[in-house]
């Protein structure tokens, strides 16, 4: 019993022993009445109330400038990723141009070619691809396996909590790029690795988020409700409660994508991408070599790197304005 | 008596809402004024404009007097001499209007610093022999102590020992008891009075709890939407109310009729809550008034003087009162 | 309850908590390093150019490679326990003093970096806080998200090009100039002259986040009946704003700052590689390109203690700064 448990019991007795003596007395104001820091009705009532993402919600986003101009960038990378195998037929490590040519100086390679004549835009809107995918990827497997452990941590609580908690502390005590990099190097480097890899190291934080938000709603009255109807487990947790989790899920996932892309471009900066496939990360590597000449082949691929990475955290801040009004609210 | 805080004509506007309108009263030097209502009716308001404590966006108009200072027109850093020198607050809630890392005494010893230059050691006798003046026990040893290690009645007296710390001429309580169990209340207002004997203190009262009114003031104002609506002493506002919302405030209150319990019937209520504050025409209580005439609605009813310091802003006050007739003064 | 007590009762309850976590790491680092591809004898008959399958064999046998798992990983404890992490086949000297001598340059430019990042994050976030809402508050939250956004070895390479390729102010990697033999004011400034970009690099990231961070806890701080007690006492904004809501406000932050080491060790990888900054983070891209496992997990399991470490200190200076905590057991 914390303290404040104690005071409040021990109000109670001797209200009970005030009353028994001079009667009742006058009945004492509604806790909302309070003057100015009335505390938050929302978390007052919030045992009954169900909150789930919708129509409002969508609304508050797409109302916000930063986020829809996110969205937007978002949109031209998938636009461009996919179009890349109709714009840029071929391989596009094949050597074709004159090497190291500068932006414009030639009318078929619009971004130049690197030291191996090697068409840079061509290598861009490819190496869109591999960022998405390896990001989207990634991202969701981390959220299957985090959700999954963090679900059952939050909602079973006992020893199976104690393990779990624990496993998760391991893996976010060990530095994840670290780990990451043990991991790709063990394994091989190739995109199916890569990208096991980052969805490994991703998943403890969104176990830790989930196992949070399922031990707050766990309490809520129509949990008990549906326990009380006799549902199982099963239900109670992908019925009632994962639907409440969503909100933080769905900030962090965007989140994740982008600090899955950053991942796999240092991977591939490193030397430990997939060796088959041209990515924005072994462009800026291979540029490395002839940066006091050719600074564009590092500079290009890394401004495409910021930019999709930047729109994601800006649909990021837009999900969580959306879903986190009480955030919105000291942004105004 | 001379009069200590002059305040005339006070409003304080929100947006497009005045939550005070046209507030005028005063206080004595060692008076104790209760400003009575529930909530949403302006008082906290009024004691933030007091201080100049408003919050940004909200703006005071009118003349806040205190010592014969007008304190509106003071900038802000003048006023914050004034602050915690001349006129000190207390607020409602003490466990979070105290800072929960420094020690009580640490910020006890804020408040004698920021006004009195004073050398380190003399400013933490000081601040025990406040602690023991509000009657803690063991000053010493709680001087070291955090928020969190007290009771709620501990801590509302740090806060009154804060507050008194450089001798204020007018101590505003905004709700002292309220969060505090009812016999700790007592002590506590028990407590405020004693230091406004022995301080030479006024005492600016601020509740809805009119038991606390009955007994501890000199002096009580009630107001209603922002606007004072009756002013009289206790004797007399408790034995004849004459403004509607009074006297609905009363009969909703059981303890003040000698042996009245819930079992001798329901309570009366007073029906509805406050409507917004915003440009209404007409009486402001006219919407839960018992006894409103059509013409209520045309004209908000002035300040009209029944006896000396006796005030009512009501068109149609009842005139037979305790089998006395009741009129207004030059009628 | 006297700041000794309280520190001393969270030294122990933090220990006892570690202890298990350290036991998992371990145990981990052993198995990953048993996946390795190829082990010390690969190496060694890479390294020779050629070896015979008995060569090998008997290789194995000395080295106790052919011993049954369970086996290996208490010999692996053992060897823990008198500070030994093996020999690196690439280098040739034990993986203990390869870390040891690499160990100060990451730990000089990670405390730089944090610094950096944490003056930066919180005077940005101090504005934001101040003009919340409006523009200066909104220009800086854009900006901060663009520094959030820049991978760090990139901005490393571009900030190279500036300074070093195109200004020329500022050497283009490495710790000091070879054979140099400045001391006392002017080594410090060439040092610094050094550490400068990569530092930056690698604290701009983390700049967004105490901004930001700084920016939600001062305004909610800010909020608090607390700071309007003090106004009502007639505080000083600037006393204020320092005494009593900075101190509230500091605390979440330096929780935050123990979460990063993990992180900033990682990003400590890739920004010693651009600048050839001798330190763990180098030392593991070299182990990586040498086809070194002992050392790679070596760095691996060092880190994972270094994190401990940190956010034991960082439990630490909480329980310092905030009284709140350790009072109840």
């Amino acid at each position: 019993m914390s303290s404040t448990e104690i005071g409040s019991f021990g109000v109670e007795v001797e209200r009970a022993e005030t009353e028994a003596r001079l009667g009742p007395s006058r009945p004492q104001p509604e806790p909302k009445w309070s003057n100015l820091h009335a505390p938050d009705a929302r978390l007052a009532c919030a045992d009954a109330v169900v909150v789930r993402p919708g129509a409002r919600e969508l609304r508050l986003f797409v109302a916000n400038p930063n986020a829809l101009a996110g969205l937007l960038i978002l949109a031209a990378v998938i636009v461009a990723a996919l179009v890349a195998p109709v714009l840029f037929p071929g391989d596009p490590l094949a050597m074709t141009g004159q090497p190291l040519q500068w932006p414009g100086q030639s009318a078929g390679y619009p971004l130049g070619t690197d030291q191996l004549g090697r068409n840079v835009l061509a290598g861009i809107f490819h190496g869109a691809r591999v960022s998405l995918v390896v990001g989207l990827v990634a991202t969701a497997l981390g959220l299957a396996i985090g959700v999954l452990v963090g679900a059952i941590a939050g909602y079973f609580g006992g020893w199976i909590d104690t393990l779990l908690v624990r496993v998760i502390e391991i893996f976010q005590t060990l530095p994840s790029f670290v780990l990451l990099v043990v991991l790709v190097f063990i394994a091989q480097p190739s995109a199916p690795t890569i990208t096991l890899g980052i969805a490994i190291i991703s998943w403890p934080q969104v176990a830790r988020l989930t196992r949070a938000e399922f031990r707050a709603i766990r309490e809520k009255d129509y949990v008990m409700a549906a326990r009380s109807l006799g549902f199982g487990s099963a239900r109670i947790i992908f019925g009632e409660i994962l639907p409440n989790a969503l909100p933080p899920l769905i900030v962090t996932s965007s989140v994740m994508v982008a600090t899955a892309i950053l991942m796999e471009s240092a991977l591939s900066f490193m030397g430990l991408g997939d060796p088959n496939v041209v990515s924005w990360g072994s462009m800026i590597g291979a540029g490395r070599e002839v940066i006091r000449s050719a600074w564009y082949l590092t500079a290009l691929p890394g401004l495409a790197i910021v930019l999709i990475v930047l729109s994601l955290n800006l649909i990021g801040d837009g999900l969580n304005d959306a879903l986190n009004p009480r955030f919105a609210e000291d942004r105004r | 008596m001379s009069r200590l805080l002059v305040v005339e004509g006070l409003s304080v506007r929100i947006g497009a809402a005045e939550p005070v309108k046209a507030l005028s009263f005063s206080v004595g030097a060692g008076e104790t004024v209760a400003i009575v209502g529930e909530s949403g009716s302006g008082k906290s308001l009024t004691a933030l404009a007091l201080m100049a404590l408003l919050p940004r966006h909200a703006q005071a108009k009118g003349s806040i007097r205190l010592g014969g200072r007008e304190l509106l027109s003071l900038e802000e850093r003048a006023m914050r001499e004034v602050r915690g020198r001349e006129v000190a607050m207390i607020f409602q809630e003490p466990m979070t209007s105290l800072n929960p890392v420094v020690s009580v005494g640490r910020q006890i010893v804020e408040a004698l610093q920021t006004h009195e230059h004073l050398s380190r050691r003399a400013v933490r006798a000081r601040a025990i022999e406040l602690l023991d003046l509000v009657r803690i026990p063991d000053p010493r040893r709680r001087a070291a102590d955090f928020p969190h290690q007290l009771s709620g009645g501990m801590r509302q007296r740090v806060m009154i020992a804060m507050a008194v710390a450089c001798r204020p001429k007018l101590l505003i309580a905004d709700e002292p008891t309220t969060a505090l169990d009812v016999t700790i209340q007592a002590q506590v207002l028990d407590l405020l009075d004693t230091l406004r004997r022995e301080l030479g203190m006024s005492l600016l009262l601020i509740t809805h709890d009119l038991g606390v009114v009955a007994q501890w003031a000199d002096k009580v104002v009630v107001m209603y939407a922002g606007r004072k609506v009756e002013q009289a002493l206790p004797d007399a506002l408790f034995g004849a109310p004459l403004h509607p919302y009074t006297r609905g405030l009363l009969s909703a209150s059981p303890r003040l009729k000698a042996g009245y319990t819930y079992r001798d019937g329901p309570l009366n209520e007073i029906p509805g809550s406050i409507v917004s504050a915003k440009g209404e025409k007409g009486c402001p209580f006219r919407p839960r008034c018992a006894v409103a005439r059509p013409s209520c609605a045309g004209f908000e009813p002035e300040l009209l003087p029944f006896a000396p310091d006796r005030l009512v802003a009501c068109a149609f006050p009842p005139t037979f009162v305790g089998g006395e007739i009741v009129a207004p003064l030059g009628l | 309850m006297a700041a000794a007590q309280r520190i001393g009762r969270t030294l122990l309850r933090t220990a006892l908590h570690a202890a298990p976590t350290v036991l998992g790491i371990v145990i981990l680092n052993f198995f990953l390093l048993k996946l390795a591809p190829g082990d010390a004898a690969d190496a060694i008959a890479a390294q020779d150019g050629s070896a015979t399958a008995e060569t090998m064999a008997s290789l194995r046998h000395t080295w106790g490679l052919d011993n049954p798992t369970l086996v290996q990983l208490v010999t692996y404890l053992d060897n823990l326990a008198h500070f030994s992490l093996g020999t690196s086949p690439h280098w040739g000297v034990p993986v203990i003093d390869l870390i040891a001598q690499r160990l100060p340059g990451t730990l000089i430019l990670m405390a730089v970096s944090l610094g950096i990042a944490i003056v930066i994050g919180l005077a940005l976030g101090a504005v934001m806080a101040n003009f919340a809402g409006r523009l200066p508050d909104r220009l800086i939250s854009v900006v901060s998200l663009l520094f959030y956004s820049v991978p760090g070895f990139w901005i490393g390479l571009m900030l190279i090009v500036l300074f070093s390729v195109t200004l020329g102010w500022l050497p283009t990697g490495g710790a000091g100039a070879i054979g140099s033999r400045l001391t006392g004011l002017a080594a410090i400034v060439d040092k610094a002259r050094y550490m400068i970009l990569p530092a930056t690099s690698l604290a701009l990231f983390y700049v967004a986040i105490y901004a930001r961070l700084t920016r939600a806890s001062m305004l909610e701080v800010q909020s608090q009946d607390f700071v309007r007690t003090a106004r009502a006492k007639g505080v000083s904004p600037l006393a204020v704003t320092v005494r009593h809501v900075l101190r509230n406000a500091l605390i979440p932050i330096t929780t935050l700052a123990g979460m990063h080491v993990g992180a900033m060790l990682g990003g400590a990888v890739v920004v010693e590689t651009v600048y050839n900054w001798p330190g763990l983070g180098r030392l593991a891209f070299e182990a990586v390109m040498g086809r070194d496992s002992n050392v790679l997990l070596g760095i691996l399991l060092f880190s994972s203690l270094l994190v401990i470490f940190a956010n034991a200190l960082v439990d630490l200076l909480h329980a310092w700064l905030d009284p709140r905590i350790g009072a109840h057991a």
